[in-house]
């Protein structure tokens, strides 16, 4: 039987979080949550006579991905019009990039689950706006959106160098981690703000030859992104083994079966008749803009997980963790430009504070705990002010309440007991109330150490310092003997 | 005082002095409408009572010794340009009844400068067309032969000018729709350069050679609306950020040492002896003028009107797609969505369905290479014609129009043959220059005849000089 290698390219369709769409003043909304036709203008209506004026914030953001994804950035951008008709689209065509894209022949590198690493060459990056939206009544008639017509979109379109479920999944991931990183899209597939749509392919493994694709769409969740791709792999083999033919055309994702099903059969390509868009001249992006836009991109999450390794010695995965968000990742800087120890804080935010919010469900920017409180109690720890127990069970309590770790030490008397004398006095009394234990202690029973130490905790109610209440009793069990 | 035989300057200097007002002059342009269109019909719209509203208010404003340049002065706009609160139709049945929330550029403008809208006037439908026969309404006549098309497509326009049913008249000018109306009508019209004029709330024809023009009875008339209505707008990101120039005042009439360029290619076969004689009278009254006469050549002349059909109705083709019913205008019901689309889409009219096809097809795939593409390559050949006669002349004189007004019907049928009413005009709008026509003589039939005046980018003080100069002479 013949060996088949999927080619998987993937096309993702982004809206950028501008103030205002692509080619009018309108404000950009929440589609989901606004008022259909709330935020609409005879521009965006395609009303006669009205014209488009580009949004030049629009192309600074877009300037970004395409730097950030490695990409040539097109000086002499030129738009298009690409005419297909639906009663989504109010001119009648869409404005977009064509012939010169704004950025050209980029890469992306993902990390596979094997532990290597992939590149995926990336197309092109171009810039165009978003269709309003149709709603199907049941009863019959449809009803239109305008909201979104207009806003800002970007397409990212790769080479067809995917090729799994799994690959798919990780490029797309890393795709919108670098979109919210470069703060210009919030990642949402669910509310269709990001759209991913792979082009499946199979091929005999060693031909250069590309077979007929299917181009998958409703793909809400990476997870339906690796699935309906897997899916497709699959049943794309088995039309093949079985002496058939794999049709060219549009498969929906259905989420709930988990099978893809035909949507729309491409007997030829559709002629989108583009041409020039004679309402805009062309855009000129000179090197200083791209160089202005080149020096204000953040630092990506790649370089940062290799800077939290060589800078603060946390493992990769320690880093790739605080890393994975942009948000989360500036919360734990602060809190180490506020004097933190870097490994012990990524220990406190994965751990103890990742589960708080987890609990809780906030997100890193909405906790009541600042970045210099955890600084200071993971300060009060290593100058062992506090026990980690205490810590935990102080941080918890900042969770809740907002205040500082020293006012609630301060407030609660839960300052570690580190006074020598004081606590001779209470191993003291430990071992004057349980002499049987001592004979037995005395008698080889060493096990019991670890008891007294519980009995002296107790006593001081957690406070006291473990280290020195092992070393101070073990001095006094010497003692008895 | 006969308030409709004043000229738009004479007009404002009476308002200015107050030998008159604008309720007066509004009210006689009114009254001559009533008495006059129902012959010419000029007018799709008349709004009577906006315009004594406006006018009112002008007289107030006149009274404080406000100076505003077209205070009061009654002016009739081409209904393919956008009202706010008046209905727009491009003279298309597909817009019946659209009143639009806006209005275009040149309506703020026309507003700020004081001028009362006397009402929305004629035009072929989304301006495609050199009759006004291809309106969705009715064909306008010619006020000098009512048996007679007044040209197009802003025939309205030129037509309400021609017979003081206004002081002057807006229109657009795709590929001669101000000029040869204008010729066809015996009044002054200018095509500025493209980007001199912001296009915003112009119903899009074909968006890169579309540009609004201004109509008058005399040059200065002409010179004084379009002063009003230029300028730069952030809106029309075509338009061209300029410095403001006093186009009235560079209307001296001195054109001593003037280098006027004649073009071997406008004077072509099958063209009215009678233009042509008219024509080269005007001429050589340029050259006793103390211009200089300097035979030129645009070689690429001849391929203009096919490079002028691939472009236009390929940009149109696009620009009418959004005609569906569903936002505004009109919309019939159908079996469904598609339905109602489709049958709403029949309201438009045969030469804007052939212009649609034409231009879908010089788009396609497989074709544009052959149609759209090649076709803006010779674009360019015709603008490289112009920049190079520019380096040898200041002006380009020729005829507006090979022939004067044609009988209604006359071309109807024909395409081609209405097609060719704008040979001499449309290079222009595929070059970067500016133009108008000017009154030049009559033929034996009585009809007026025009001279062609083509400048450089940016050069109508020089234009709207030399015709009137001319028109002085």
């Amino acid at each position: 039987m013949t060996e088949y290698e999927p080619v998987i390219g993937l096309e993702i369709h982004a809206e950028l979080m501008t103030n205002s769409k692509m080619f009018c003043g309108c404000k950009v909304v929440d589609s989901v949550e606004a008022e259909p036709n709330t935020a609409v203008c005879p521009v965006c209506l395609g009303m006669p006579g009205m014209l488009p004026v580009i949004n030049r914030k629009a192309i600074e953001y877009a300037m970004r991905v395409a730097l950030a994804l490695n990409c040539t950035i097109q000086h002499h951008n030129i738009f298009a019009r690409k005419n297909y008709f639906y009663p989504d689209l109010p001119k009648a065509y869409q404005i977009t990039q064509y012939e010169l894209p704004l950025g050209r022949q980029g890469w992306l590198d993902i990390d596979l689950e094997s532990g290597e690493s992939k590149r995926i060459r990336i197309r092109r990056v171009h810039m165009e706006e978003d269709t309003g939206k149709l709603t199907h009544l049941d009863g019959g008639g449809s009803l239109v959106d305008y909201n979104r017509s207009g806003v800002p979109l970007l397409e990212i379109v790769s080479e067809p160098d995917i090729r799994s479920g799994e690959e798919a999944r990780a490029y797309a991931m890393k795709i919108r981690q670098i979109l919210r990183y470069l703060g210009v899209n919030a990642g949402d597939l669910e509310k269709g703000v990001f759209r991913v749509e792979p082009n499946i392919s199979l091929r005999p493994v060693g031909s250069g030859e590309f077979g007929n694709r299917t181009e998958l769409k409703n793909l809400n969740s990476f997870k339906s992104l690796a699935d309906g791709t897997a899916f497709e792999i699959a049943r794309q083999t088995a039309v093949l083994n079985s002496g058939g033919q794999v049709i060219q055309e549009t498969r929906g994702w259905h989420d709930t079966k988990r099978i893809t099903f035909s949507q729309r059969v491409k007997e030829e390509a559709e002629d989108y008749r583009y041409f020039a868009e004679p309402d805009l001249p062309p855009l000129y992006i000179d090197d200083a803009w791209i160089e202005r836009v080149r020096a204000d991109l953040p630092e990506l999450p790649e370089a940062k997980i290799g800077r939290y390794q060589a800078e603060y010695g946390l493992s990769a995965y320690d880093a790739g963790v605080l890393a994975e968000e942009k948000e989360v990742a500036g919360w734990f800087e602060t809190a180490v430009a506020a004097g933190g120890a870097p490994k012990s804080l990524a220990n406190w935010i994965s751990n103890n504070l990742f589960q708080l919010m987890n609990e809780s469900k906030q997100a890193i920017t909405d906790i009541k705990v600042k970045p210099e409180m955890l600084a200071e109690l993971v300060g009060m720890v290593k100058k062992q002010t506090i026990n980690n127990n205490t810590a935990a069970a102080v941080l918890a309590e900042m969770f809740v309440s907002g205040e500082t770790a020293s006012s609630i030490v301060a407030a609660k008397g839960l300052a570690q007991i580190s006074d020598e004398a004081a606590l001779v006095d209470i191993i003291e009394q430990v071992l004057d109330a349980n002499p049987d234990s001592v004979a037995a202690y005395l008698g080889g029973k060493e096990k019991l150490r670890g008891w007294f130490v519980g009995q002296v905790m107790k006593a001081t109610r957690g406070k006291a310092n473990p280290g020195l209440v092992n070393k101070l009793l073990v001095e006094a069990l010497e003692e008895q003997e | 005082m006969n308030l409709t035989e004043l000229t738009l300057t004479e007009l404002r200097t009476a308002l200015r002095q107050g030998e008159t007002n604008s309720v007066a002059a509004t009210q006689a342009m009114l009254d001559r409408i009533v008495e006059q269109d129902n012959d010419i019909k000029s007018y799709l719209t008349i709004t009577d009572e906006m315009a004594l509203e406006q006018a009112a208010a002008a007289d107030k404003r006149l009274a404080n010794g406000d100076q505003s340049p077209l205070l009061g002065v009654p002016i009739a706009v081409k209904d393919i340009i956008a009202t706010k609160g008046a209905t727009t139709t491009a003279g298309s049945k597909i817009l019946e009844g659209f009143v639009p929330p806006y209005d275009a550029f040149v309506v703020e403008k026309l507003k700020e400068a004081g001028a009362v809208i006397l009402g929305k006037t004629n035009t072929d439908e989304f301006a495609m067309g050199s009759s006004t026969e291809n309106s969705g309404y009715f064909t306008t006549r010619n006020p000098w032969d009512l048996a007679r098309v007044p040209g197009g497509s802003s025939g309205g326009s030129a037509a309400a000018v021609a017979a003081n049913m206004a002081y002057g008249a807006l229109g657009t000018d795709t590929g001669g729709s101000v000029r040869q109306p204008a010729s066809f009508c015996g009044v002054v019209g200018l095509r500025p350069t493209y980007g001199r004029i912001s296009r915003w709330g112009v119903i899009a024809f074909a968006s890169s050679l579309d540009q609004v023009g201004t109509f008058g009875r005399t040059v200065a008339d002409t010179t004084a609306l379009f002063q009003a209505v230029t300028g730069y707008d952030r809106r029309d990101s075509t338009s061209l950020d300029v410095p403001a120039e006093d186009f009235e005042a560079a209307l001296t009439g001195d054109i001593k040492g003037l280098k006027v360029g004649v073009p071997a290619e406008y004077f072509v076969e099958g063209m009215d002896a009678e233009v042509e004689t008219a024509v080269r009278a005007a001429i050589a009254q340029l050259e006793k003028l103390g211009a200089e006469i300097i035979e030129i050549s645009l070689p690429h002349t001849q391929y203009a009107l096919p490079v002028y059909y691939l472009i236009a109705p390929a940009e149109a083709s696009a620009n009418l797609a959004r005609y569906d019913g569903i936002r505004y205008g009109p919309r019939i019901e159908g079996a469904d969505m598609i339905d109602s689309v489709k049958q709403t889409r029949a309201l438009f009219g045969p030469e804007v369905k052939r212009r649609i096809m034409l231009g879908t097809y010089a788009l396609s795939a497989g074709y544009y290479d052959e149609y759209y593409g090649r076709a803006l390559k010779v674009r360019t050949l015709i603008k490289q014609d112009f920049q190079n006669a520019f380096e040898q002349v200041d002006v380009i004189a020729a005829p507006t129009s090979p022939t004067t007004a044609f009988k209604i019907g006359e071309r109807a049928d024909d395409p081609l043959s209405m097609y060719l009413a704008d040979v001499l005009t449309l290079s222009l709008n595929l070059s970067a220059s500016c133009g108008l026509s000017v009154p030049c003589g009559f033929d034996s039939k009585g009809l007026p005849i025009g001279l062609q005046l083509i400048g450089n980018t940016l050069q109508e003080a020089t234009i709207l000089n030399t015709a009137f100069a001319y028109e002085q002479a």
